[in-house]
């Protein structure tokens, strides 16, 4: 029993000896993310490429499916498993500080003051007490796609620049049935799609109220001009007539099927609307505010270093964290994937400007908010029961505005609780 | 060994019993008993899946109380119950019972109606769902718009849309309740009915004073069957409210829904926890209820 045991002891000790020799010349990082098959694809170049320039480290990449990542994530990490390097959404940045899953980015590789030289300002939410926790290599922002063939057969030539112009245009696009039932929308509608963000971060601000103070804690946009922005998006469809937020189940489905004259999206959507065949569209500028104020809602995906890397793991994450965030990554990842990229010098190159697709959405980067969300899900039925409450209940847009910032102001509160 | 030869037959056949039961205990402990009790624990508690579990004592409870979402979505749920278990129960007894008289294409009815059931739940969520879109899209609104008539706001309404889920709910599980209500009619005994149509008992008499008190174990079970099926409704509210779960101002959202959004969107699990025991609470009464009210009096 005894002799077993030595021999086990014996023949486990080894087995450890020989793998750490075998791991002393080469470093194995891991890096998460979940599944999406464009970021996969990108993901794997990149590392290619990053070990090609680094032959001392290997990376590993591992993917989850999207409802499991969390709790994989968390699992893991604490127990000294899963990844060095970690993708995750922008938006739970403070759920995963606060939790002790990554450490913040070394000021020596990823100095504050050039993050933000080199960066586009919305990625200033990553910073955390001074600290930067994380950065994107790719940014989404919205734009305004809309139906050329629509747009020929009404004679308009060129897309709406302002929101004046949006209208009127939506009009001349709008097709209804004898009895009044819209038949082809002139813009689409959908508090649930993307609507909420324009309205947020692009609509309100436009009218003249913000929506938040800088750490997005505290709910600002319960004013005249906010109530004037909620009645200015609720008259598109009770008023004018040129919308239906029902109409098609979903905008992007009335979008696609050549029966919606303008539909405002995030750049995710360009590679699903290229798919569709016998669709012809292009993209420009979501439209100015009566003033002229341009604005845009931006979001993204990070990269962070987990607690769990240390010692030559830490220096090797540190290493392909810099390379992720390169200009040439950056790149690679709008070819691939479609998303655009992080910093202006890599995003506002004269070809990816004068791109058809891609240049409104990079335009937008330039003056686009990200919103701190503590609960985005929480915070987007916010806005719809507002919409709603106008509506299915007749509510006038001050006093849906009221409740909804209250609601909202209650959420915040709760999260940030401590 | 020695120990266990000194045991009397029937302690061995106790120790036997015990040991063929240990599995399937050791199964209930792991898999339902150990979470349910984690669960009950974690209500008490604040966690959002990442980090550590913080104790707040009854804060999940106060919160649920204070919660005006939580009533309307208490209100729903007792809803989909006190009109669908009613409503399912009456139209798959009335099926059953003249199915059970029909001898022409007996089967194929019955397999008609039992056909629904077979059928996955969120594709037939998905296929109302687009039954119900308004115009130019939607089967009932383009049927309703070519007689000439105003379209109606089946989902998009605080109003229509939890009957409009309701009318799906219901009839996907008629196909089991009537082969269940079919097989309770077919074991009552024919020399009841036989004695009254020599008594010359009218038919109506005979459903009420035979068929139904002899089908009573039956309907106690399709009692409690489907209330609990109704007060966990969830998939067909899901599927067909993707864009805005829960319906237009949460008039559809059931309890069920709520304590997903509340575990796997807001990332609140001490907060889904304490409505999760509460649905439990609510489950266990009813059954409760049920049982003792429809037994032999």
């Amino acid at each position: 029993m005894k002799a077993i045991r030595t021999l086990t002891l014996a023949a486990t000790t080894s087995l450890a000896a020989l793998l750490a020799a075998g791991s002393a010349g080469a470093v194995e990082i891991e890096y998460w993310q979940y599944i999406f098959d464009a970021r996969i694809t990108a993901m794997d170049k990149l590392i290619a490429n990053f070990q090609a320039a680094n032959p001392g480290i290997t990376v590993k990449q591992s993917t989850f499916p999207y409802a499991d990542y969390r709790t994989k994530v968390a699992a893991a990490i604490p127990a000294g498993e899963g990844p060095d390097v970690v993708q995750l959404f922008y938006g739970w940045l403070n759920d995963y500080v606060q939790a002790d899953l990554i450490q913040p980015l070394p000021e020596s590789t990823f100095p504050a003051a050039r993050i933000e030289a080199e960066f586009f300002p919305m990625v200033q939410a990553m910073k955390i007490d001074g600290q930067y926790m994380a950065l994107p290599t790719a940014v989404r922002s919205l734009a305004l796609f809309y139906n050329t063939r629509l747009f020929a057969e009404a004679g308009i030539t060129a897309p709406p620049a302002t929101l004046a112009e949006m209208v009127e245009i939506a009009q001349k696009l709008t097709k209804k049935d004898g009895a009044g039932n819209i038949t082809s929308e002139g813009i689409t509608s959908g508090m649930t799609a993307q609507d909420h963000q324009w309205l947020r971060e692009v609509l309100f601000r436009q009218f003249g109220a913000v929506p938040y103070t800088d750490d997005y804690r505290t709910v600002t946009y319960n004013t005249p001009e906010g109530a004037a922005a909620l009645a200015f998006y609720t008259s598109l469809e009770q008023t004018l007539g040129v919308t239906s937020s029902t109409f098609m189940d979903e905008p992007q489905a009335a979008f696609k099927a050549g029966r919606a004259g303008m539909h405002i999206d995030g750049s995710f959507r360009i590679g699903a609307l290229r798919d569709t065949r016998g669709l012809e569209w292009a993209v420009a500028e979501l439209p100015a505010g009566p003033d002229g104020t341009q604005s845009n809602y931006a979001s993204y995906w990070v990269n962070a270093i987990t607690t769990k890397a240390e010692g030559e793991k830490y220096d090797a994450a540190v290493k392909f964290m810099d390379y992720i965030t390169s200009d040439e990554a950056m790149q690679i990842w709008l070819e691939t994937v479609g998303e655009l990229p992080a910093k202006p010098s890599a995003a506002l190159t004269p070809a990816n400007i004068a791109d058809p697709v891609y240049g409104p959405f990079i335009k937008g980067l330039g003056y686009g908010h990200a919103t701190i969300f503590a609960d985005e899900t929480g915070q987007r039925q916010v806005l719809v029961d507002a919409v709603s409450r106008i509506f299915l209940q007749g509510q006038s847009p001050a006093n849906s505005l009221a409740a909804a910032a209250a609601a909202e102001q209650a959420l915040l509160d709760g999260y940030y609780k401590k | 060994m020695k120990y266990y030869r000194n045991l009397s037959i029937s302690q061995k056949q106790v120790v036997w019993a015990w040991t063929f039961l240990a599995l399937p205990v050791l199964f209930y402990v792991v898999i339902r008993f150990a979470p349910t009790a984690n669960a009950i624990l974690l209500s008490f508690q604040k966690w959002n899946l990442l980090g550590a579990r913080e104790w707040v004592g009854l804060d999940n409870y106060v919160k649920l109380y204070n919660d005006p979402v939580f009533w309307k979505v208490f209100r729903n749920t007792f809803v989909y119950l006190i009109l669908g278990t009613p409503a399912s129960l009456v139209i798959s007894f009335f099926i059953a019972y003249h199915l059970d008289k029909t001898r022409f294409l007996h089967s194929t009815l019955r397999a008609l109606y039992f056909l629904p059931f077979l059928t996955s739940t969120v594709a037939m969520a998905w296929v109302w769902r687009w039954f119900y879109q308004p115009v130019p899209i939607g089967l009932f609104n383009n049927f309703i718009a070519s007689m000439g008539f105003q379209q109606i706001a089946f989902l998009n309404s605080t109003t229509n849309a939890l009957p409009a889920i309701l009318v799906p709910a219901v009839w996907a599980g008629l196909g089991f309740q009537i082969i269940i209500f079919m097989a309770g009619l077919r074991a009552i005994p024919t020399s009841y009915y036989e004695a009254a149509r020599i008594d010359g008992v009218s038919n109506w008499t005979t459903l009420w004073e035979i068929t139904l008190p002899l089908l009573k174990p039956t309907i106690v079970f399709l009692v409690v069957f489907s209330s609990i099926s109704f007060l966990r409704i969830f998939d067909q509210v899901f599927n067909m409210t993707t864009n805005n779960p829960g319906g237009p101002l949460n008039s559809t959202k059931p309890l069920v829904l709520m304590i997903y959004q509340t575990a796997f969107s807001s990332f609140d699990m001490g907060y889904a926890a304490a409505q999760t025991v509460v649905l439990f609470a609510v489950l266990l009464t009813v059954s409760l209820v049920q049982l003792r009210l429809m037994r032999d009096r």
